[in-house]
């Protein structure tokens, strides 16, 4: 417990923030720190764990205990910590280059082992720290110093390998919109197992306008779809527009607003199929899924361990040195 | 009084030491007898040497020369330090295991073949165009033919048991054998064998009932003409058992967080032939042992470093191919100036090379193989007991300097095995943590004066938040910084602390005399071979003296003056003269080269040939 009860500028490091001015990344570290201070736990119990990339200078930025560890690895690093002493709050901050390329492998273990990490990633599309080649997940034919004549390779959608891997916790949030980020990260902070999160985040230099239509009044409703618990699947500037599942394929259908029909998928954040099935819809077709796409309980590694160590009794060193061993007198 | 045959026939032959070999397809249970065989030697007071050697396939094609596997033990009197180079017996259980080994064995040694195996189908998928146990071809062995299938069948005749898994006991029935030509006694085993297949009675039931049937056919048949009496070592009270080099590792590292009163980390992937470590201690997980099996050998060693961040002793084993790909997490742990032990096991390469068998090739990766100025200790274990004092060794070194460590093993030591005296635990010293200054006055790279190590403040720990990583750190504060001078402080740091280590490195000791015409220098798992060949060569009136060298990063800081009492050095390893070049850049001293580089250990033969050679000069 907190001795005195912190603010989010407790969690402010004396290191001067050097991502560029107007980066979304300010808006996360923001919304993190605000995070950690209404969680009721001391400053020394975060661990703030990054690789390579420049989401990963984040440690630096928070004053915690922080790692900013090699390209791809964080995972990793951060199960190691966590595995050592479960009592603290381990948080991964990872890119798209980082998580889903060089630490690709990291990322499927990590989630498969419900890890009671919280990972969070900065995707932008681009690898920016090393001045811009195509990411795992640049869309496809886009123009990138390693690509100047178009991507040819399909893009990872993060959510939807998340949800596919069956991973408890899943979300995605626009870098601007500080209320669903804050919504969410209170919610992954007391998840009991992995959590990851994919935050859209522009990169001023090399996708300055990948995410704008998201944040334009005019286009935003009709190509976001909101995800609420127990709230059905509707979007539009009218709200006219909702999903439907149509032998298990999402349709949109079209209807008068405010007379929402009764197939309209009502969402249920702890179905896993329906989450799998959300976390794929995108652009051009369907509406980008925004907030707690996935939300379903089970044991953690740590919770497995705990109950196994609570029930077992060890072995004294003395024991174990000893085995078969014979007496020489 | 029942009459006992064997007292009138077979003469009694004492002996100070002796080799045997056991080999057989490598699903004939060769490496279970081997160990039991080795096990109960040195439980009856043996010093002893064991070199298993198998193929790497689980299942190689039945009766290949490629599927032929092997356990050698030499045991003996102390002057036993190796398994030994020419075996006295051969316990061939198929032709392939005969065709495979004969070359090494001395005219004049005992073969014991299992004649039911020598049927024209076996033979001729070992490549016998006639039968050798009657085409005259082993007339200058003693060949004892023991019709190992239909003696077990019988035995087993009422066990209910089909004839395929009666046959999976033949090998008990030549160890019986084994047991009654050494004069060994019988009632170990037969508990062991019982340990063994506690969860499967028959099996235990039929193991033993064969075991013992076939020491009771040795003595009631009179097949062997002599029964030897190997000598015993003259060990120190105390209390003992027969462990590997992977297991004396794994029983290190929980004496070594128990005595630094933290928890151990053990995060691995697995490869052979380092995998044992894992097994042996994931029998162990709990509230002070976490054993992390890792997607990876590079989750493997990040987890480890992360462990170390949050204040466990870590560890993580491998072996080549794995330790290329730590050496970016190497780097970072020295960067981070983390504490962590990684134990190299190494196998005969380069790439995926000869899985199972043994080398020397890593030395100069594990000193210099990582890139920028990233310097760390190297150490090397000589014997599969000593894997235990030196893993030990590598903890308390980490710990108080801050760094990584790695422990060089080999498949020879990790797989070999040879009585260990188990410690007293109150009697060994613990492992002492330097306490971080007060909080006010800790900064994440301030030094301690002495050992130049920074201070251990574990995540968690309240007032002592900081960050760190792979990013050059500002002298004192631990900030990121590209300051030219600072980078230059920063690699003089951590070079001089790796090199302040020598400190702890206790006088060389010289077997044999201190100065003279000869000098043998090798490192690690070489040293029973070498020592047997100084004593060998000494017998013979030539003067000759070793050193075993287990500091390799930093070196001795006696090491040159100790050589230059020599007229001349000879360097042997397994491998192609990275020792000898390192003793060169470093002492200027020109060795002459025994490189071998054939996936098996170096022999004290190997090495008195050379000797002979220098001598004849």
């Amino acid at each position: 417990m907190q001795s005195k009860k912190l603010t989010p500028r407790d969690f402010a490091s004396p290191q001067s923030v050097k991502w560029c001015p107007g980066c979304g990344d300010f808006a996360v570290l923001a919304q993190i720190q605000k995070t950690f201070a209404s969680l009721g736990l001391e400053h020394e119990k975060f661990v703030i764990v990054s690789g390579i990339g420049c989401s990963s200078r984040f440690p630096y930025y928070i004053n915690t205990y922080g790692f900013h560890s090699i390209h791809g690895r964080a995972p990793a690093v951060a199960t190691g910590i966590k595995m050592a002493n479960p009592e603290l709050s381990v948080w991964v901050m990872t890119g798209d280059g980082d998580a889903l390329s060089i630490g690709g492998n990291h990322i499927l273990h990590a989630i498969r082992r419900n890890m009671d990490l919280k990972i969070v990633l900065f995707n932008n599309r681009i690898y920016a720290l090393t001045k811009g080649q195509a990411s795992p997940t640049t869309r496809l034919g886009v123009v990138t110093k390693s690509s100047p004549l178009g991507t040819v390779d399909y893009p990872v959608n993060p959510v939807h390998m998340a949800a596919g891997l069956d991973c408890g916790f899943v979300a995605r949030v626009l870098d601007t919109d500080a209320r669903t980020l804050n919504a969410v990260f209170s919610k992954a902070a007391t998840y009991r197992g992995t959590v990851f999160i994919e935050v859209l985040q522009k990169c001023l230099a090399f996708t300055e306008s990948e995410f704008n239509d998201f944040k334009d009044k005019e286009k935003k409703e009709d190509i976001s779809l909101y995800l609420e618990h127990g709230k059905p699947l509707v979007f539009g500037k009218n709200k006219n527009k909702g999903i439907i599942l149509k032998d298990l394929r999402p349709e949109v259908i079209e209807f008068e607003p405010g007379k929402v029909p009764p197939e309209v998928v009502i969402y249920d954040e702890t179905n896993p199929a329906l989450a799998y099935a959300v976390s794929g819809l995108n652009l051009p077709s369907f509406p980008v899924p925004f907030g707690i796409i996935k939300n379903v309980p089970k044991p953690s590694l740590i919770e497995i361990l705990q109950q196994e160590a609570d029930e077992r009794k060890e072995p004294e060193l003395k024991e174990i040195l000893g085995g078969d061993a014979w007496e020489k007198e | 009084m029942k009459e006992n045959p064997s007292d009138k026939k077979a003469k009694s032959v004492p002996l100070e030491s002796a080799t045997v070999l056991f080999a057989g397809d490598s699903g004939d249970g060769i490496q279970l007898i081997g160990h039991k065989f080795a096990a109960a030697a040195a439980q009856e007071g043996s010093d002893l040497g064991t070199l298993p050697d198998y193929p790497a396939e689980i299942k190689a094609p039945a009766g290949s020369l490629g599927g032929v596997s092997g356990f050698q033990v030499n045991f003996g009197d102390d002057n036993v330090m190796t398994p030994g180079t020419k075996p006295d017996v051969l316990i061939a259980m198929n032709p392939a295991a005969l065709k495979v080994n004969l070359s090494n064995m001395e005219k004049g040694s005992i073969l014991v073949l299992n004649s039911d195996n020598f049927d024209s189908v076996s033979l001729k998928k070992a490549g016998y165009e006639s039968n050798p146990l009657n085409d005259g071809s082993l007339a200058n062995y003693r060949v004892v033919q023991v019709p190992a299938n239909t003696l077990t069948e019988g035995v087993l005749k009422d066990s209910g048991m089909s004839k395929s898994q009666m046959l999976k006991c033949k090998n008990f029935y030549m160890l019986g054998l084994v047991y009654w030509m050494y004069s060994m006694n019988t009632d170990s085993t037969v508990r062991r064998i019982k340990k063994k297949f506690k969860n499967k009675p028959h099996l235990a039931k039929a193991n033993a009932a064969v075991f013992i049937a076939g020491y009771n056919y040795a003595e009631a048949t009179q097949i062997f003409e002599a029964r030897f009496q190997v000598k015993k070592r003259k060990l120190e009270p105390g209390n003992y058992r027969n462990l590997t080099g992977n297991e004396a590792v794994a029983y290190a590292l929980l004496t070594a967080a128990k005595l630094a009163n933290r928890k151990l980390f053990y995060g691995s992937y697995p490869i052979t032939p380092a995998s044992d470590i894992l097994h042996t201690l994931a029998r162990y997980r709990g509230k002070n042992t976490v054993v992390f099996q890792a997607e990876d050998e590079i989750s493997a060693a990040c987890a480890c470093i992360g462990a170390s961040f949050a204040g466990a002793i870590s560890a993580t084993g491998t072996s080549g191919p794995g330790f290329s790909l730590k050496s970016e997490s190497l780097g970072m742990a020295v960067m981070c100036e983390l504490p962590l032990v990684v134990i190299n096991v190494q196998r005969a390469g380069p790439s995926t090379g000869l899985p199972t068998k043994t080398e020397q090739g890593d030395l100069m990766q594990a000193i210099y193989g990582r890139h920028g100025e990233a310097p760390l200790v190297v150490l090397a274990a000589s014997s599969p007991a000593d894997c235990f004092d030196m893993t030990l060794r590598a903890v308390r070194i980490a710990v108080k300097y801050m760094t990584p460590v790695v422990l060089l093993s080999n498949a020879y030591l990790a797989n070999g095995s040879e009585p260990f005296r188990i410690p007293d635990l109150d009697s060994l010293p613990k492992i002492e943590i330097a306490p971080p200054p007060p909080p006010d006055k800790f900064q994440p790279y301030v030094r301690n004066p002495e050992t130049l190590a920074r201070y251990w403040a574990e995540a968690g720990k309240k007032g002592y938040e900081h960050r760190t990583g792979g990013l050059e750190k500002e002298h004192m504060t631990g900030k990121v910084t590209y300051d030219p001078k600072n980078h230059a402080k920063m690699c003089q740091f951590r070079m001089d602390k790796i090199n302040g280590v020598a400190r702890e490195i206790p006088p060389t000791e010289v077997f044999g005399d201190s100065e003279g015409e000869l000098l043998i220098v090798g490192w690690g798992s070489t040293y029973g071979a070498i020592t047997t060949a100084v004593l060998d060569a000494g017998k013979l009136g030539f003067k000759v003296s070793s050193v075993n060298l287990k500091y390799l990063n930093p070196l001795p800081p006696d090491f040159g003056t100790v050589m230059r009492r020599f007229g001349k050095v000879l360097v042997a390893e397994e491998g192609f003269s990275q020792l000898r070049t390192l003793l060169k850049a470093h002492y200027m001293i020109d060795g002459i080269p025994l490189n071998k580089v054939e996936g098996m250990p170096l022999n004290s033969d190997d090495v008195f040939v050379k000797i002979k050679k220098i001598f004849a000069r």
